[in-house]
């Protein structure tokens, strides 16, 4: 909490040197196509462009507390409706964006409804099993979305006026969206909506009293994600110009959440470390065996998990912050706590000091398991 | 008529499977209060693990034992190293850990036996009863057999043993059983070993019939999480209800409802889901939580 406050919290003090970083950043960003080969400048598309998507994902898991096992289904919409409407209506590349947006906005509203029932694991299932869905759903529709041999579209071209390279066009092109996009999500959280978030996220019952229309709030935060998955899905079509229903499978769903973990989760930077693991891991590991990137992704997902919940963009603060402790602690020693020494028969339950700043709360789901037969039915709280 | 029946055995078939990851699934969610999203790869782990057992000479009926063996140890080893250190963490955290494992487990397989479909032995011969002109496989009765054993031996152990008890009152209540002497985190890895090894019941039974490769439990896993969340999460005897009439359904929809077809069957779990969540959130035989805030 306290390092999304400080994240997300106006610091004057800072503004310069922020300004000065955005320049720099903006600087490389633009310099990079024309130093780079093309193969390169297609990595850092693919980047931005899974940056968009997994903003979209942040802001339902990182900020929202809901967890999507789906995303790919959005991801796969958008690209289906941009290539869809390319093959069947030719209206150009630049009208597909907002209607793929909408599209899944849309289609994320409609999801939205059952997440107002659905809380945690029971989310991650429903969204686990339309991902898997979806796939076989895009080949049955073979008239509209081309079955299993997929649809072939035309890629993003540059204009004659630019002078550019097809690859720097479609870079330029999607680091402009992406720019927008990662700024949208910036603001959206700075907003009323984005503190409703976090105060839906820290405690659902104290955000309600305190006057937050809990229903309103996550069925919007699971429809603004959706759209961010989308209009990523709309770029993965101007850039690839190919779509089948297998490079939707639910690994890509799976792969997404897994690159905002590693990234980090409710971390604004997190999208954008989170989208270089996810384009740069497979394709570097891949050379070893296919299985590769697998086990690299499961085993980083569980160590991030446990020894830096904050995932890459929150790692130097965590690291400031262990040093910063460590220094004092020299020349006091701390005296051991007598009753923090655990009975021979408890399990040792307190972990290392690098631990995740979770509550380890052992014995609280029984306090609320033990309910009478006689008890009333689940109240919904809406 | 005949033919509905034979849609209906068929179903039964498929449905002992689902029922029997089902039943990893509950009975790990009524000890840890955790959805493992892994327990399909850790069967599909198991089941390689009888693979290379048997594609060794050992004979298949040697080879069962000694997986379940294996896949007991290898539970409680997950439980100790993996979930151990974020039990009682935010369910985001649980979650994602359990998905983390999943990938991992899912590579490893990939990497340790290749990508390439195997063949895995029917352990049960061919042919099968004629009953009133429907037709029952041995190994549909097979699987339905076996699952029922496991189930027989579960309820024994539940409600006839020392160790049973034990581990009910750890389900019940840590706390109070922890105050009173049950080393908790035990029981947890026994939990976990014995839900590995139901898991891994699931995988070797279903392996013939899909044959065997790293991706082989994903759809499985989706139908139990079905059959789990009709039955009631903390339900044992819910979750093989709900598998076999997940079976059923799945077999039935994807025989006699023309737009869905074979191709489609894989959107019965998710309309199951959706509809016991939006109905009845806690399941056929499922107790509903009651929260307080």
């Amino acid at each position: 909490m306290n390092t999304i406050t400080t994240a997300l919290g106006t610091d004057r003090a800072r503004r310069p040197r922020a300004a000065l970083t955005v320049l720099l950043t903006a600087a490389v960003a633009v310099g990079a196509p024309f130093y780079l080969a093309p193969f390169q400048v297609f990595q850092l598309t693919m980047v931005l462009l899974y940056a968009v998507a997994l903003a979209g994902l942040n802001l339902l898991v990182g900020f929202g507390g809901q967890i999507s096992l789906g995303h790919g289904a959005f991801f796969a919409a958008g690209a289906y409706t941009t290539a869809v409407m390319l093959d069947r209506y030719d209206t150009g590349h630049l009208a597909t964006l907002p209607v793929a947006a909408a599209g899944c906005f849309l289609l994320g509203l409609g999801f939205g409804v059952p997440a107002l029932r659905l809380r945690g694991l029971y989310l991650a299932l429903v969204t686990l099993s339309f991902a898997v869905f979806l796939p076989p759903l895009l080949k049955r529709l073979e008239p509209v979305t081309g079955g299993s041999m997929g649809l072939t579209v035309d890629k993003l071209q540059p204009p004659a006026w630019s002078g550019l390279a097809e690859d720097q066009w479609m870079y330029f092109v999607v680091l402009a969206v992406t720019a927008v996009a990662l700024l949208l999500a910036r603001n959206l959280l700075r907003s009323r909506v984005g503190r409703a978030l976090l105060a839906v996220r820290d405690n659902e019952s104290a955000a309600e009293v305190m006057g937050v229309r809990l229903s309103l709030h996550k069925t919007l935060a699971f429809a603004w994600s959706a759209m961010f998955a989308g209009v990523a899905g709309c770029l993965y079509t101007w850039v690839i110009g190919f779509v089948s229903p297998d490079s939707f499978s639910f690994v890509l769903s799976i792969t997404l959440l897994a690159g905002l973990v590693v990234g980090g989760l409710g971390s604004l930077y997190g999208p954008l470390l989170g989208a270089a693991f996810v384009m740069y891991v497979p394709s570097v590991s891949q050379d070893l065996s296919e299985a590769a990137p697998g086990v690299v992704f499961g085993l980083l997902i569980i160590t991030v998990m446990f020894v830096a919940p904050t995932g890459l963009a929150g790692l130097p603060g965590r690291v400031l912050g262990a040093v910063a402790r460590r220094l004092p602690r020299t020349t006091t020693t701390r005296a051991p706590i007598p009753e923090a020494a655990p009975a021979p028969d408890a399990e040792p339950e307190s972990r290392a000091e690098s631990g995740p700043p979770v509550t380890l709360t052992p014995a609280d789901p029984a306090v609320v398991d033990a309910e009478p037969v006689g008890a009333p039915p689940r109240t919904e709280k809406e | 008529m005949t033919d509905l029946l034979q849609q209906v055995v068929e179903g039964l078939g498929s449905g002992a499977v689902y029922a029997s990851l089902a039943l990893a699934l509950v009975l790990i969610y009524r000890f840890t209060g955790i959805v493992n999203f892994a327990q399909g790869e850790l069967a599909m782990l198991s089941t390689y693990v009888a693979w290379q057992l048997v594609a060794s000479g050992m004979p298949f009926w040697l080879a069962l034992p000694v997986t379940l063996a294996v896949s007991f140890a290898g539970g409680m080893l997950v439980e100790r190293i993996v979930i151990r250190p974020v039990q009682g963490a935010p369910e985001l955290t649980v979650v994602i850990v359990t998905v983390g494992l999943f990938i991992f487990v899912n590579a490893l397989a990939g990497l340790i036996w290749s990508f390439t479909v195997k063949d895995f032995p029917q352990p049960f011969p061919d042919g099968g009863l004629d009953l009133a002109g429907v037709r029952v496989d041995w190994s549909a009765l097979g699987i339905i057999g076996v699952v029922a054993v496991v189930m027989g031996l579960l309820y024994l152990l539940f409600q006839h043993t020392s160790t049973g008890l034990v581990m009910r009152a750890v389900a019940g209540n840590p706390a109070s059983a922890r105050l009173s002497g049950i080393r908790v985190g035990r029981v947890l890895m026994l939990g976990w070993g014995l839900a590995a090894t139901v898991g891994a019941v699931s995988g070797v039974l279903v392996a013939p019939v899909l044959f065997l490769e790293p991706n082989m439990m994903g759809g499985v896993l989706i139908y139990a999480f079905a059959a789990a969340t009709l039955g009631g999460f903390d339900s044992p005897v819910g979750a093989v209800v709900g598998g076999l009439f997940v079976g059923v359904a799945e077999t039935l929809t994807g025989a006699y409802v023309g737009v869905i077809g074979a191709d489609l069957k894989v959107g019965v779990p998710l309309v199951i889901i959706l509809a016991v969540l939006l109905v009845r959130p806690q399941g056929l035989f499922g107790r509903a939580a009651v929260e307080r805030a």
